[in-house]
């Protein structure tokens, strides 16, 4: 029986499945960097995370919402994935699942489901962890390979802890105070940090992957990156303080998981390149001003889930240029 | 290092599968009757000439262009007239097609069938037109546009370039490809004679890096004729599309609406300057030409010199049969082709390929959740957001809000709906707001 059916009579083999596969691929180097610094207890944060991610949409689905499971799509471990990484390797367990029912039910799941969430569910989950257990959400473990002295035992500040509480110096240095990790360990991902984001060299081979099998396109990340570059060395220059140190701010903190990650988050960026640059821009801008004026050493988690809220107005005017229209 | 020529704006790679590129075009079997329409290029249906019990000949003309935008219709084979009835056509709508039995095969005396290349062109540029269109020739790629009418200039425009489609980009297809490397001087002096129509002195060959034979056998010829060069493009889908191949070859967008005279190019495919060649000096109207079989359910695929109104079902015989596992028969390539049912379906002027297809790959997905990617506007060559174009036909939005999106700037190409990684039928929903559109 011969059937009829509208062109195109080949569709791609790279379907959601296989790029949400490649997503998971790209995020194992830094689940290997991770292991490596924070041993098996980082493993534990991970797969709690992804299990209970996986869990809450499965329940959800079959005796909620009484669909098809989307488990399959693989969403739900990227969502359990990126949640984790941004977690301390001490989170207790029952802390992480009450992370993941917020990312998958509420960000998720309550939203619609795949692709119509506004907000970023891991950042959603970490958020209200970081507001609900501020204790132990802010205890960094010192990596097994720490090299830079620190006069407690077992915990110590991430970088933009001591750069937020540095003293103002008085003359301008491009060298790290001392008791700063320096550039090589912040590169590499001996510091102290969410276990997920300590590593940007894990986290730029992840985005070279993700270059490489074209799930991304580059303008996110590296317009993300350059705009905390910018803003960082204009206030480092217009006044002199060291906590504004712009290769110190790239480098520590969730900038590049951030950055390379959760911004390039399909759902929650917007669809065209014109839309994703003025998004990547935004992002990195709030970043800095969150990481300089607010109470908090961090910003990224709430500069992008800000810029969430305003891809719908973003897609809305970011129109790319039609084919023959003026340049 | 050659420059390659491509356009930047959106396109795809799908996997080629030019499983016939090296297999020599074959003439294939006259069918024992053949079903020609009357209607085989856009604009009106041409006017029957012949009446039941006629005897034509290979090369009669059957029906007669009615107006401008139509085109002639000749006979294929000699024989007789047995029907003039509403046939079913590939579309599934009814046509009216002129049946002819097949006896011998006996040519117009007119037409010359002797292998020789004429290398002279005597004719003036409205003797050209003429016989172009006594010949019935239209666009071959696809679209079927009467090419008298592109060769004969509109008041006030002048041609400076005209490019000569070799692209082919659709998956199986190489009826183009092997025409130029069997045909090459053939087409070669096509691009002459229209250069002499157009009145310019400048031809290019526009072919797609994946054919090295092609590309090095024009080339090597082109070097003896003055007025026709080749530029080898990278391989792109939708290459071939008249207006990403203007963009490629001069670097220059045709703003919406536009036609390639405006900017001063004419775009003729391969297959159509070929039979302006044969038809213009060898007098022999267009009554065949070189069809693909192929696809992954043909057991021996290959290129066919097919006359024009042999039935599919004749082709894919000569191929190796019809397995009972194919899923679908497609007419042209896998991205713009349509399938059909019929295998009684006659080839036509512009019937590229014949595609036996099954297989997970070349089936339809059940589409998932838009997980918004972006992609199809990545992709787009015409800059459109196919994303929202779908929104905006599930919600039904007023036409002018569609108009906004450019949606008439579609071309249809699929390049959407071939990325999505939901496999949502994006294409499906541009044509249907182009429906829309229409209607008001």
């Amino acid at each position: 029986m011969l059937k009829i059916s509208a062109n195109p009579h080949t569709q791609t083999s790279r379907d959601t499945r296989a790029i949400m596969l490649d997503v998971i691929i790209a995020l194992m180097p830094a689940a290997l960097a991770a292991m490596l610094f924070f041993g098996i207890d980082a493993l534990r944060v991970m797969l709690t995370s992804v299990a209970g991610c996986v869990m809450f949409e499965y329940l959800a689905c079959r005796y909620w919402l009484k669909i098809k499971t989307t488990t399959g799509d693989l969403s739900a471990v990227i969502t359990g994935l990126l949640l984790s990484y941004n977690l301390p390797s001490t989170m207790p367990c029952w802390m992480i699942l009450i992370g993941a029912f917020m990312a998958i039910i509420v960000a998720k799941i309550c939203f619609g489901g795949l692709g119509k969430n506004i907000f970023n569910p891991a950042l959603v989950g970490r958020v209200f962890l970081f507001i609900s257990f501020p204790v132990q959400m802010t205890i960094w473990p010192k990596p097994y390979f720490l090299q830079w002295t620190s006069p407690d035992g077992q915990t110590g500040a991430t970088p933009l802890n001591i750069l937020k509480n540095i003293e103002i110096s008085s003359e301008h240095s491009m060298y790290l105070p001392d008791d700063l990790p320096g550039y090589w360990n912040m590169f590499v991902g001996n510091i102290g940090g969410c276990i997920g984001e300590v590593s940007s060299l894990a986290l730029l081979l992840g985005f070279v992957w993700l270059l490489w099998r074209r799930v991304i396109t580059w303008h996110i990340p590296v317009y993300y990156l350059a705009a905390v570059f910018a803003l960082t060395s204009v206030l480092y220059l217009a006044t002199g303080e060291i906590k504004f140190l712009p290769l110190a701010h790239l480098l520590s903190g969730g900038l590049m998981l951030g950055a390379i990650f959760m911004a390039t988050d399909y759902t929650t960026s917007p669809m065209t390149i014109k839309g994703q640059i003025i998004f990547a821009v935004g992002c990195g801008l709030l970043t800095v001003i969150i990481r300089a004026f607010s109470a908090y050493p961090e910003g990224v988690s709430f500069a992008v889930l800000i810029m969430n809220a305003l891809v719908p107005l973003i897609d809305k005017f970011a129109v790319q240029r039609y084919y023959g229209e003026k340049k | 290092m050659v420059k390659k020529y491509t356009f930047p704006m959106g396109g795809i790679h799908p996997d080629k599968h030019k499983i016939t590129a090296s297999c020599p075009i074959i003439k294939a079997e006259l069918p024992p009757f053949v079903t020609i329409p009357v209607k085989q290029h856009i604009g009106a249906p041409a006017k029957i000439l012949v009446t039941k019990g006629d005897k034509v000949k290979a090369g009669t003309l059957l029906a007669d262009a009615d107006g401008i935008v139509s085109a002639d219709v000749h006979s294929s084979v000699s024989g007789e007239v047995t029907k003039i009835e509403d046939t079913p056509g590939a579309g599934g709508y009814t046509e009216k097609m002129i049946t002819v039995k097949v006896e011998g095969d006996d040519w117009e005396s007119s037409i010359d069938r002797t292998p020789d290349i004429v290398k002279e062109i005597k004719l003036t540029a409205e003797e050209i037109i003429a016989k172009i269109r006594e010949g019935g020739i239209v666009g071959m790629g696809g679209a079927g546009y009467p090419t008298p009418i592109k060769t004969t200039l509109p008041e006030g425009k002048k041609a400076e370039m005209l490019i000569i489609n070799g692209i082919e980009c659709e998956p199986f297809l190489t009826a183009d490809d092997r025409l130029m490397i069997e045909k090459a001087e053939q087409i070669i002096m096509g691009a002459k004679v229209l250069n002499r129509a157009l009145g310019i002195q400048n031809a290019v060959i526009a072919i797609d890096e994946n054919k090295p034979d092609a590309i090095e056998r024009i080339t090597n010829l082109s070097k003896l004729y003055v007025g026709v060069n080749v530029k080898v493009c990278k391989t792109k889908y939708p290459q071939g599309g008249e207006r990403q191949l203007i963009n490629a070859i001069t670097g220059r967008e045709l703003p919406s609406g536009k036609l390639p005279i405006d900017i001063g190019c004419v775009v003729q495919n391969v297959g159509t300057v070929f039979a302006v060649y044969e038809t213009v000096l060898k007098n022999k109207p267009l009554f065949e030409r070189v069809v693909t079989v192929s696809g992954p359910g043909c057991a021996h695929p290959g290129n066919y010199l097919a006359r024009i109104g042999t039935p599919i079902s004749s082709l894919i015989k000569q191929s190796g049969g019809q397995p009972d596992d194919i899923e679908k028969i497609v007419l042209g390539g896998p991205m713009m082709g349509n399938t059909v049912t019929n295998t009684e379906t006659p080839v036509t002027k512009l019937t590229s390929g014949i595609l036996l297809l099954n297989g997970a790959e070349f089936a339809k997905h059940e589409p998932t959740a838009c997980i918004r990617c972006g992609k199809c506007a990545l992709v787009c060559p015409a800059g459109l957001r196919p994303f929202a174009i779908r929104q905006a036909v599930s919600f039904n939005d007023p036409a002018d809000t569609l108009r906004r999106l450019h949606v008439g700037d579609c071309i249809e190409c699929g390049c959407c709906a071939y990325t999505c990684p939901a496999h949502i039928p994006l294409l499906d929903y541009c044509k249907i707001a182009k429906q829309e559109i229409r209607k008001k």
